[in-house]
C-alpha cells in the first residue's frame, strides 16, 4: 500500500461520516458571496442547525464558487441519504432567511420565494473540469479534495510514470496556456524539461488583473489544492524542486485559502522532502504582487519574485532556459495547472475529445457587464458566443440589444454583435480581432458608447504601463489624451489619424506584450464602430472612410 | 519697379519670441540685397504696415502662441498665406515661452505684477492688452504649418537656404543645417 | 576524432550585404563594427542592455519582417536584417517625438545644449517638430547634492544612471519608482540625493547620462560636456584582472 492509499483511506473515512447525514447544506464562501456576508450566513446555519438538534441530520459546509455570482449569496441543499427533497438552490439569502430555510428543510419543504430553479441552461450547458469541485468541496479541507480523487494523479505520476511520460501525456492532451496566449502547455513543459541545469523552478501566475476577470481568484478560493497538485505534477515532469505562486495582494481570501492548502499539503507530505515516500522533493512558496498589472507578464513577474522592480525585459532569452535567478523556469497560469491533474487521471484522449481541433478542453469565463447571469462559467472550447451570452448568460438585462462582447481584457478587443455565432476558440477570436485572454468576458449592450469603452481600456493601459520603454510609457499617455479629446467632442480627423499612427507605433515597437496589445481596444472598436468615433469629431463624417481590415 | 508683380511676397511675423530669429534674418547681411531682387517684404516688424495683407506667398513666423492676440494673428496669417514657415524653436516647439506652462497664467501675472512689485501693484486691466492663454503652444497646434525651421535662433545660413530653396520651387528640408537649440 | 557539428560563427545579411558575427554578438555589435549607423539611447557599451528605448529596432526580413531591438538580438545564421526603411525611420522619429513631448526638452536653455545625445539624434533622424502636445508633467528637481543636479524634467528614463551606479560603481544609489508616465528616478528610498549614504560622489551617473538631466553644478548653457570613456577603461581593467 502506498502512502497515498493511506491518505485516501483516511479521507474516505472522513467522507463516510458525511454519508450519514440526511442533507448537505452548502454555503458559498467565495469572495462574491462573502462580500454579501455569506460567512455570517454560514455561522447562522451552524447555530440554527445545532440549536434545533438537527446537527446529526444536516451537515453545514462552506464551499467555493457555484458560478451564479449575480444571485449570491447562494446556498445549495443536496440530499445525501434522505431523498425526499431534490437538490435545491437558494439565491440572495440573508442571515434573516436562515431560520426559515432550516424550518422548511426540517419539514422537507422548499422556501419558494428564495428558490432558484436549476433546470436552466446556466447549469445544464456547462462542462466542468477546472471547476468540477467548485461549490462542492470545502476548499479549506484537504481531505475533501483527496476524497474527490485529489492528489491521485500526482501520486500516480510519482510512482508509475516517468517525467517524460507526464510531459507526453500533457502534450497529447492538446492543453494550451489558459493565461491568454494559448501556447501549447506540453511544448512549454518539454522545453523546460530539456533545459540544462540542476535547479529549476515552477511558477504559477495568479496575478489576474484584467478588468472584469475573476476566474483564477475563484479557482484559488474554491479549490486551491487542484492548483497545487498541477504545480506538483509539473515540477515532477520538468525536474523542479521549488515553486512559487505569484498571487496579487488584492486577493486576500484566495491567499488565505492557498496558505491553508500549503500547510495541509505539507502536513500530509504532499509537499516537502521525499514526497509520498518517493525521492521527489518539492516545495511551494507564495509571493504577493503589489498591484502592478504588468507583473502578469512573465519576465516582469520573475523580476518581482526576485525582489526587483517588476518590469519586463526583452525575450529571448526565454524563461524556459533563463528564468528565475537565471535558472530554467516554467510559468503557467492558474487555470492551466488546474487542468493538469484531471488530464492525468482521465487520460489525454478524454481531454482531447472535448473542444475543437486546435483548442482542446474547456475554458472558464467570467461573465460581466450587461448580462443577466453575471458569474463564472466553464464551457467546452468551440461553443458559440451566442450560447454563452443568450443560453448560459441569459441575455442582456431588460432584453436590450447586444452591441459587442469584449474579451481578453485590456489587451483584447471588442467583438461586434453580428459575430455572435463565432465559435469561442483561440484562432477564431484572434481572427475576429480580439483574443482569448485569461477569460474575462464583458457584455456590452446598445446603451454603451464604444468610444467611451475604448477610453476606459486605454486609461487602464496607460496607468498600468511600467514606464520602461518609450512607446508604451509616453505613447499610451498620448493615446489616452487623444481618445479623451475625441470623446469630449474636441478632436478632428487629423487627431484621429495621429491616434491611428500612434496605435501602429505602440503595437509594433513596444517591449512587452502589454504595450504591444494596448492599442487593441481602440483598433477593434474603430474597425466596427468607426461611425461612433466620427460622430464625435468636430469635422464630422468626411465621405466614406476606408475601413481598416 | 515694373517687375514688382513677379516678386514673391514675404511676411515676417514676431509673436511670443525674443526677436532673435529676426536678428538672424538680418544677419544674412549682403544676401538681403540679393534676395530683394526676388522677394518683397510686405509685412514685418521691420516694415511700416499694420494690417496683414490679403494674400502673402510666404510667411516666416517667429514665436510661440501665448496670448489672445497671437492666437488671432496666427489664424489670420494662415488664412491669408500660401506657405507658412515656423521659424525658430518658439514657433516650432513653444521653447522658452512654454516653460511657464507648469504654472497657471493667473499665478504668473500675480507674481509679476503684485507679489514682486512695491510701487502701485496692480494687474494689467486695460482691454487693449492681450490676455495670456492658459497654455503656450507651438504654431502647428493651432494651424497647419508647411515648413519647420528649428534653432534658437536658426542661423542666417539656414534662413537663407530656406528662402532660396522656396524661390527655386522646392520645399526646404533643413534638419541637416539646424537643430533644436542650435 | 568526431567531426565538429556546429559553428559559432554566423553569417547574415544587413541591408543586403553579407557580414559575419560570433553567436555571442548582437546585430548592433555587427553594425557598429562595420560602421553602419543605428540610433541608440539606452544602450551603452560596458553596461547591461535594457532594450528600453526601442530606437535601434531593425526589421528582420527572414522573421516575417518582425522588428527586434538590435542591442538585444543575437546574430543567427542566414537572417536578413534591414537597418533603415521608411517604416523604421518613421517609427524612430515618432519615438523621439514622444520623448520630446514627455518633459522639458527645451534645448535653448539646457547646460547640455550641443553635447546631448537626444538633441543629436533628433537632428540626425530628421525630427523637425513634435506632433504631440507636451505633457507638461511637474517633476521635482533635486539640487540637494553639493556637486550635482538631477533635473527630472529633462530625464529620458534610459536608466543608464541606475545601471552604472549598480553595475560599475556598486553603490545602487539610483533606482526607478512609479509607473508609466509617472515613473521617475529616485536616489535611495526616494530621499534627497544630498543626504544619500550610498552615493560615493563618483559622478559616473552624471557623465554617462545622455541628456542634461544629471549635470554638474555651476555649468552654464552648453557647458556640460560628458565623458564616458571611463567605462571602456574599467571594463578593460576588469577583464585584465580576471
Amino acid at each position: 500500500m502506498t502512502l497515498y492509499d493511506d491518505l485516501r483511506s483516511m479521507a474516505d473515512t472522513e467522507h463516510e461520516k458525511e454519508r450519514r447525514y440526511g442533507y448537505c447544506l452548502r454555503v458559498c464562501t467565495a469572495a462574491a458571496c462573502v462580500s454579501q456576508h455569506s460567512d455570517s450566513i454560514k455561522k447562522a446555519f451552524d447555530a440554527e442547525v445545532k440549536a434545533r438538534g438537527l446537527d446529526e441530520q444536516i451537515q453545514v459546509k462552506g464551499v467555493g464558487c457555484m458560478g451564479l455570482c449575480a444571485a449570491g449569496p447562494l446556498v445549495m441543499i443536496d440530499p445525501v441519504r434522505d431523498n425526499t427533497l431534490g437538490p435545491t438552490l437558494y439565491e440572495k439569502v440573508t442571515v434573516e432567511d436562515v431560520p426559515e430555510i432550516v424550518d422548511a428543510l426540517a419539514q422537507k419543504q422548499v422556501v419558494e420565494r428564495l428558490e432558484r430553479k436549476m433546470d436552466i441552461p446556466f447549469f445544464q450547458r456547462q462542462v466542468r473540469i477546472v471547476l468540477e469541485n467548485s461549490g462542492i468541496i470545502d476548499p479549506e479541507n484537504v481531505d475533501d479534495y483527496i476524497a474527490a480523487d485529489g492528489y491521485q494523479a500526482f501520486s500516480h505520476a510519482l510512482t508509475s510514470m516517468s517525467p517524460a511520460d507526464v510531459v507526453k501525456e500533457i502534450t497529447a492532451s492538446g492543453l494550451r496556456g489558459r493565461g491568454g496566449g494559448g501556447y501549447p502547455t506540453g511544448l512549454k513543459w518539454s522545453t523546460v524539461a530539456k533545459a540544462s541545469g540542476d535547479v529549476k523552478y515552477v511558477i504559477c501566475n495568479a496575478d489576474e488583473g484584467d478588468p472584469g476577470a475573476f476566474m483564477d481568484r475563484s479557482v484559488l478560493e474554491s479549490d486551491p489544492h487542484r492548483v497545487l497538485e498541477g504545480m506538483c505534477i509539473a515540477a515532477y515532469a520538468i525536474g523542479a524542486s521549488k515553486g512559487y505562486v505569484y498571487v496579487r495582494a488584492e486577493y486576500p481570501l484566495a491567499i488565505d485559502r492557498l496558505k491553508t492548502a500549503l500547510k495541509q499539503a505539507k502536513r500530509k507530505n504532499l509537499l516537502g522532502h521525499s514526497i509520498l515516500n518517493t525521492e521527489f522533493d518539492f516545495d511551494i512558496e507564495i509571493r504577493l504582487g503589489a498591484g502592478a498589472f504588468v507583473c502578469g507578464e512573465e519576465t516582469a513577474l520573475m523580476a518581482s519574485v526576485e525582489g526587483r522592480r517588476g518590469q519586463p525585459r526583452p525575450r529571448p532569452p526565454y524563461p524556459s532556459d533563463h528564468g528565475l535567478w537565471g535558472k530554467p523556469t516554467l510559468v503557467n497560469n492558474v487555470e492551466s495547472y488546474a487542468n493538469v491533474a484531471t488530464i492525468l487521471r482521465k487520460g489525454a484522449d478524454w481531454f482531447a475529445g472535448i473542444g475543437t481541433e486546435k483548442s482542446k478542453g474547456t475554458k472558464v469565463f467570467a461573465l460581466a457587464g450587461q448580462i443577466e447571469n453575471t458569474g463564472l462559467i466553464e464551457v467546452p472550447m468551440g461553443v458559440t458566443l451566442r450560447e454563452i451570452v443568450y443560453d448560459i448568460g441569459g441575455g442582456t438585462p431588460q432584453g436590450t440589444e447586444l452591441k459587442a462582447i469584449q474579451t481578453g481584457g485590456p489587451s483584447g478587443g471588442c467583438i461586434p454583435a453580428d459575430l455572435i455565432d463565432l465559435p469561442v476558440d483561440y484562432e477564431s477570436l484572434v481572427k475576429a480581432g480580439s483574443f482569448m485572454g485569461s477569460g474575462g468576458m464583458i457584455i456590452i449592450d446598445n446603451t454603451a458608447d464604444m468610444v467611451n469603452v475604448a477610453k476606459y481600456f486605454m486609461d487602464f493601459c496607460k496607468s498600468e504601463s511600467c514606464g520602461k520603454c518609450i512607446p508604451c510609457r509616453v505613447g499610451t499617455a498620448h493615446m489616452y489624451n487623444l481618445i479623451d479629446k475625441i470623446d469630449r467632442g474636441q478632436a478632428t480627423h487629423a487627431d484621429l489619424d495621429l491616434l491611428l499612427s500612434l496605435c501602429d507605433l505602440v503595437a509594433n515597437t513596444s517591449l512587452c506584450g502589454l504595450g504591444k496589445a494596448s492599442p487593441n481596444a481602440i483598433l477593434s472598436t474603430l474597425r466596427v464602430f468607426r461611425n461612433e468615433y466620427e460622430a464625435k469629431l468636430l469635422d464630422g463624417h468626411v465621405g466614406a472612410q476606408p475601413e481598416a481590415k | 519697379m515694373s517687375e514688382q508683380k513677379t516678386k514673391v511676397t514675404v511676411a515676417t511675423v514676431w509673436l511670443d519670441g525674443c526677436s532673435g530669429c529676426h536678428m538672424s534674418l538680418i544677419d544674412m547681411d549682403e544676401r538681403l540685397i540679393e534676395l530683394a531682387q526676388y522677394i518683397d517684404v510686405v509685412y514685418s516688424p521691420l516694415v511700416d504696415r499694420k494690417d496683414y495683407p490679403e494674400a502673402v506667398d510666404v510667411a516666416l513666423v517667429e514665436g510661440a502662441i501665448s496670448s489672445s492676440e497671437d492666437l488671432e494673428k496666427i489664424k489670420k496669417i494662415r488664412a491669408h498665406t500660401k506657405i507658412l514657415i515656423a521659424l525658430g524653436d518658439c514657433a516650432v516647439a513653444a521653447n522658452v515661452p512654454s516653460i511657464r506652462n507648469i504654472f497657471k497664467a493667473s499665478d504668473i501675472l500675480s507674481r509679476g505684477y503684485l507679489e514682486n512689485v512695491t510701487a502701485q501693484p496692480q494687474l494689467p486691466n486695460d482691454p487693449t492688452i492681450p490676455t495670456l492663454l492658459p497654455v503656450v503652444r507651438p504654431i502647428h497646434e493651432i494651424v497647419p504649418v508647411d515648413v519647420f525651421v528649428q534653432g534658437c535662433p536658426p542661423s542666417a545660413d539656414t534662413i537663407y537656404t530656406v528662402i532660396t530653396e522656396l524661390l527655386a520651387g522646392r520645399m526646404p528640408v533643413v534638419t541637416e543645417l539646424t537643430r533644436p537649440g542650435a | 576524432m568526431t567531426a565538429p557539428t556546429r559553428s559559432h560563427i554566423k553569417t547574415l545579411k544587413i541591408d543586403g550585404k553579407d557580414y559575419s558575427g560570433h553567436e555571442e554578438e548582437t546585430i548592433l555589435d555587427i553594425a557598429r563594427q562595420n560602421d553602419l549607423f543605428l540610433p541608440t539611447l539606452c544602450q551603452i557599451d560596458g553596461l547591461s542592455v535594457a532594450g528600453a528605448c526601442r530606437l535601434c529596432l531593425v526589421e528582420v526580413k527572414t522573421w516575417n519582417n518582425r522588428l527586434v531591438p538590435a542591442c538585444t538580438t543575437h546574430v543567427e545564421e542566414g537572417i536578413e536584417v534591414l537597418t533603415h526603411s521608411e517604416r523604421i525611420d518613421n517609427y524612430r522619429r515618432m519615438i523621439l517625438e514622444l520623448l520630446f513631448s514627455e518633459g522639458n526638452h527645451v534645448c535653448a536653455v539646457c547646460v547640455s545644449n550641443g553635447n546631448c545625445e537626444l538633441q543629436a539624434l533628433a537632428q540626425k533622424l530628421g525630427m523637425d517638430h513634435v506632433r504631440f502636445p507636451n505633457l507638461r508633467p511637474v517633476r521635482v528637481v533635486d539640487m540637494t547634492h553639493d556637486r550635482f543636479v538631477l533635473d527630472r524634467n529633462r530625464c529620458v528614463l534610459c536608466a543608464r544612471c541606475v545601471r552604472v551606479c549598480d553595475e560599475i560603481e556598486g553603490a545602487h544609489t539610483w533606482d526607478i519608482t512609479g509607473r508609466g508616465i509617472d515613473a521617475r528616478i529616485i536616489s535611495d528610498l526616494d530621499t534627497p540625493w544630498g543626504s544619500s549614504d550610498t552615493c560615493t560622489r563618483c559622478g559616473k551617473c552624471v557623465n554617462i547620462y545622455p541628456v542634461g538631466a544629471l549635470v554638474e553644478k555651476g555649468s552654464a548653457i552648453g557647458e556640460m560636456v560628458k565623458h564616458h570613456d571611463f567605462l571602456e577603461y574599467i571594463a578593460e581593467m576588469r577583464e585584465a584582472r580576471e
